[in-house]
């Protein structure tokens, strides 16, 4: 099977290459997200920290 | 029976290190799970005998749906354990899980949409599964947006926790749509009693991917749970010993 035929999908690839596109940009989405909340609170909590635990 | 086991491991800093520590041993082998998964459905599986090569959106969609409920499911669970027991660290698991969950009901939902364009003509239809599921979307935004509208920490724990709880009722309606009313969308692949209705070249790469997802779930709520624990914790000493440089 050649890489055209396989990336047509039999006739279906418009359908089937975006739901794969969404899921995979939602599991990467997700995780960079949840990365950055936690390094925000961090950050946040070090900043109370240096300034006597008062904000 | 002695408690004080849960109590100390539900206390923040106990909590906060060992989602820490747990983290990557979900997210690894989730990651990994996923590329075979994904390599198994999208390039080994056979094409189907009705759907052709189109069958394969199964292997995203099936899984987003599955988390959709399963994090529901396990929200809903800590929310009614911080209710009763009153302990913050449910509440913090919960509200850790929201934004996931509701990223899982997105996916199952566009991903559904796009395989009922050409299985059955139409990008949508509010058939009884479909619109299930929808609300649960619309559940998750609830619980969000009510946590976020209410500033005090113990009110909007209590008050999403409610919420969370009258939504359980949507989560059998979901299941067992396709049973109880009419509807385009098809039966369950997979079930506890009888025999899975696809053959094994299909099937595995879907059980891999069901896995897959539940273990980023759980690496992804780790994360979340930790900087939930740090904004809730911001002034506790432990903190202070926690954040050394």
């Amino acid at each position: 099977m050649s890489l055209a035929e396989f990336l047509a999908m039999g006739g279906y690839g418009i359908y089937v290459w975006p739901s794969l596109g969404l899921v995979v940009f939602a599991l990467v989405w997700n995780v960079l997200a949840a990365r950055r909340l936690h390094a925000t609170a961090r950050a946040e909590a070090l900043r109370r920290l240096a300034a006597g635990g008062r904000p | 029976m002695n408690w004080t086991w849960l109590h100390k491991f539900a206390s923040p800093p106990h909590a906060y290190r060992l989602a820490g520590r747990l983290a990557p041993w979900f997210g690894w082998p989730a990651f990994v799970l996923i590329v075979v998964g994904l390599y198994g459905g999208f390039v080994l599986a056979p094409p189907d005998y009705q759907q052709g090569e189109g069958f394969r959106i199964l292997y995203v969609h099936a899984p987003s749906a599955w988390m959709s409920m399963f994090v529901y499911a396990t929200m809903s669970v800590a929310a009614a354990i911080g209710l009763v027991w009153r302990i913050k660290l449910a509440h913090a698991v919960a509200a850790a899980s929201a934004p996931i969950g509701a990223w899982f009901t997105f996916a199952a939902l566009a991903t559904g949409s796009l395989w009922g364009k050409p299985m059955w003509g139409t990008w949508w239809v509010w058939d009884a599964r479909l619109t299930s599921e929808l609300i649960l979307l619309f559940l998750y935004l609830g619980y969000m947006a009510l946590r976020a509208s209410i500033d005090d920490r113990d009110r909007a724990d209590r008050a999403s926790a409610v919420l969370a709880l009258v939504g359980v009722v949507n989560l059998p309606i979901i299941h067992y749509s396709v049973y109880w009313w009419n509807t385009l969308h098809q039966g369950a692949t997979i079930s506890k009693i009888g025999k899975p209705s696809i053959t094994g070249d299909m099937l595995w790469p879907l059980l891999t991917m069901l896995l897959a997802f539940t273990l980023y779930y759980g690496a992804v709520m780790l994360v979340r749970l930790r900087a939930e624990i740090l904004r809730r914790e911001r002034d506790a000493s432990w903190l202070r010993e926690e954040l050394k440089p």
